[in-house]
């Protein structure tokens, strides 16, 4: 172990050196373009074994990706917003084939207006694709989850995108406990696929066509496949705890025991909404914070048990549902909730689109709003914090 | 390039096996077999979504006794260049010794159209990947739509031979020569009906480390409108009316491969096609006056081309 200075886009750059993958296939994008430069340099300077195939687009980054893995390679890839949108067709088909490849993923806003800024609209955008998608709160975790999403993929047989946050931890200098390479290699193991493309003596066929008499079986495996998934997820963190001493959950709350109002958050704001949590705690209120750290496969079980008692939950999600009933967590969050007898009331606040701040002072008002709200104030389901209106 | 026994070709392994269901008729499954027949066992091919993909795959059958993938319609290119990457990858490893060929099958929707882009990027990259595209003019797994290759004046179910406009009234795309401005080692230009010459080409551009591309004419009879016993007839017509000159360009340098002693008219070709009926109307015979005059031309430039080493 040792400590070093790094960037999530440097962090993740170098989790992915140490991975050591057959190929890489990617093409740049702000804010994730600097893991396509790192690494391009890793295999420019010999310190990969990697195959390097600087493609014309993320649609074919992901297509090589596919090819790569179904030909048994180790395979990763990285991009941000607009990128990932534009392979999201190949997604789909990545995780139908049941390819293990994991995207170092930035969020970015997707377009239009262009903006380069973080929000979760990209990775939100590809919820349902059939990848895993795992949320960093920082650049460590970052590091690490890549390195966990490695493991994980090859052995639930899903592709896995780890996301962190665009600028705000791509771009910012945080101290990182860096595994050595040796470490790092012994604990993914090497891969094996079961069948692939180049075993010419076992010739299979690849993405046939798939009719009314077997694609629901096979949509129905690729189910099951996730349901399976937080079972590898969790097997692969704890091992990941025991070796290395930094344990990561589904979910991760803060401060929720005794909490009365809690908010629930993904990625970065985390880490402004736990400073938050303790100057409200300080104050009297009884608040609390739960993160979802993997929202694919959605951890349901873990939200409601850690929810359950609460009066009153404020979801932010930055990314909005445009005219739905809310943001996309909020509601994942309020159906999972639907089934308890006692329960509490739900709200929706989107926030920080295109990378607009988010402060304490904003949190602060959200656990304003619902301690209100359960005092009886009317207010919205949907609420929209942080803009002019 | 050796001259290809035809006596051991007809005894070679059938990897594509019949039971598939494309039409009968089919220009494709011919090229398909003619290209396997050179390429052996040891291949890997890759297919664009497309009537091949629909006719070979219907799970649980398969009619490919070799390695196969199909990912989606534009990107073939692109995953049988991560594929071949993988190869690479693998065999600096020691995991793979065999030497493998990759072939990446693309009807003209799937190569002119919307795979042009992972097309250009994979001959750019300079991966060791044979491009087939089987070139049959339009759409025809959705029914028949236009696309860049379609000929200029043939009706199409959205370049219909209409009251107003008589079919598409573009020039097809000369993909052959788009390829060759990419610089790779070897593009060409085959007929099925040509079998000597097509499989010598495949032969050839499988024999080159790096990126290869041949353009095949491929007959549709349910498309082009004939009857399906003509496919070969009309593979050859198109050789002998210019449409279809057969050539390469190695290593930059254009060679015509098959030179008929005396041309015929194109109507000829046309003639025997339904979605060129419209052409013989009275008020359009200035079309096929324009597609003789547009042929003569690109065929001297084609010998221009290759008197001059160029």
């Amino acid at each position: 172990m040792k400590v070093v200075a790094k960037t999530a886009n440097e962090a993740m750059a170098e989790a992915m050196r140490q991975i050591n993958p057959d190929v890489v296939a990617a093409y740049p994008i702000t804010p994730a373009t600097e893991i396509v430069q790192i690494f391009s340099s890793f295999v420019h300077d010999g310190l990969v074994d990697t195959e390097f195939i600087a493609v014309e687009s993320e649609h074919s980054a992901m297509s090589a990706c596919i090819g790569a893995a179904a030909a048994g390679a180790r395979v990763m890839t990285s991009t941000s917003s607009q990128g990932l949108a534009l392979m999201d067709e190949v997604l789909y088909i990545a995780a139908a084939l049941r390819l293990p490849i994991v995207i170092c993923e930035i969020n970015r806003a997707l377009s239009a207006p262009i903006n380069i800024h973080c929000d979760h609209s990209d990775t939100m955008n590809v919820r349902d694709s059939g990848w895993i998608q795992i949320y960093a709160e920082d650049s460590q975790e970052a590091y690490d989850s890549v390195i966990q999403a490695m493991k994980i993929a090859e052995e639930a047989f899903l592709p896995a995108m780890v996301t962190a946050d665009g600028f705000i931890l791509s771009h910012a200098m945080q101290r990182i406990d860096m595994l050595e390479d040796e470490e790092v290699q012994a604990f993914i193991g090497e891969h094996k696929s079961p069948y692939n493309l180049l075993d010419i003596y076992n010739p299979i066929t690849i993405g046939p066509l798939d009719l009314q008499d077997y694609f629901f079986e096979h949509k129905r495996q690729e189910a099951d496949a996730m349901m399976k998934a937080p079972e590898v997820i969790k097997k692969v963190a704890d091992e990941f705890g025991q070796k290395f001493g930094r344990k990561y959950g589904l979910v991760e709350e803060y401060r929720l025991d005794d909490a009365e109002y809690a908010i629930v958050v993904i990625g970065s704001t985390a880490g402004t909404a736990k400073d938050t949590v303790d100057m409200m705690r300080d104050k009297g209120h009884k608040v609390g914070l739960l993160r979802i750290r993997v929202f694919r496969p959605f951890p349901a079980e873990e939200i409601v048990k850690a929810l359950k008692n609460v009066r009153v939950v404020g979801v932010m999600d930055r990314a909005d549902g445009v005219n739905a009933y809310g943001g996309p967590v909020f509601m994942e969050v309020r159906a999972a909730l639907y089934e308890e007898e006692k329960k509490p009331d739900v709200y929706s606040f989107v926030y920080g689109l295109g990378g607009r701040d988010v402060k304490p002072v904003d949190i602060e008002r959200v656990f304003q709003m619902i301690m209100d709200a359960d005092k009886g104030k009317k207010i919205d389901r949907l609420n929209y914090i942080g803009v002019r209106e | 390039m050796g001259v290809i026994d035809i006596k051991k070709i007809a005894k070679t392994e059938q990897l594509f096996a019949p039971g598939h269901r494309a039409c009968a008729g089919c220009g494709a499954t011919i090229i398909i077999r003619q290209v396997l027949s050179v390429a052996g066992k040891d291949t890997v091919v890759g297919f664009a979504t497309g009537c091949m993909e629909v006719v070979s795959t219907i799970f649980p059958y398969t009619a490919w006794e070799i390695p196969f993938l199909h990912v989606a319609f534009e990107n073939v290119a692109a995953a049988i260049s991560g594929v071949e990457t993988a190869y690479r990858a693998l065999k600096k490893k020691g995991k793979i010794k065999k030497k493998i060929n990759f072939i990446a099958f693309g009807g003209d929707g799937g190569t002119y159209d919307i795979g042009l882009q992972a097309l250009s990027g994979a001959m750019e990259r300079g991966h060791d990947m044979l491009y087939i595209c089987y070139d049959n003019g339009a759409y025809m797994n959705t029914g028949i739509q236009r696309s860049s290759a379609t000929p200029f004046g043939a009706h199409t179910t959205t370049s219909p031979a209409g009251k107003k406009i008589p079919g598409k009234m573009q020039w097809r795309k000369d993909l052959t020569e788009i390829m060759a401005s990419h610089g790779v080692p070897y593009v060409a230009q085959a007929s099925p009906a040509y079998y000597q010459d097509l499989m010598q080409k495949v032969e050839k551009a499988l024999s080159i480390e790096g990126p290869t591309f041949i353009d095949v004419l491929s007959p549709c009879p349910l498309g082009w409108y004939y009857a399906t016993k003509d496919t070969i007839k009309i593979a050859k017509l198109a050789v002998e009316t210019k449409y279809w000159p057969l050539y390469e360009v190695d290593n930059g340098v254009h060679r015509v491969t098959v030179k008929p002693r005396k041309f015929k008219p194109v109507e000829e070709w046309l003639k025997m096609q339904g979605r060129f009926r419209h052409l013989f109307k009275e008020e359009n015979k200035w079309m096929i006056e324009y597609i003789q005059k547009e042929l003569d031309k690109r065929w001297e430039r084609l010998l221009k081309l290759e008197e001059a080493g160029l």
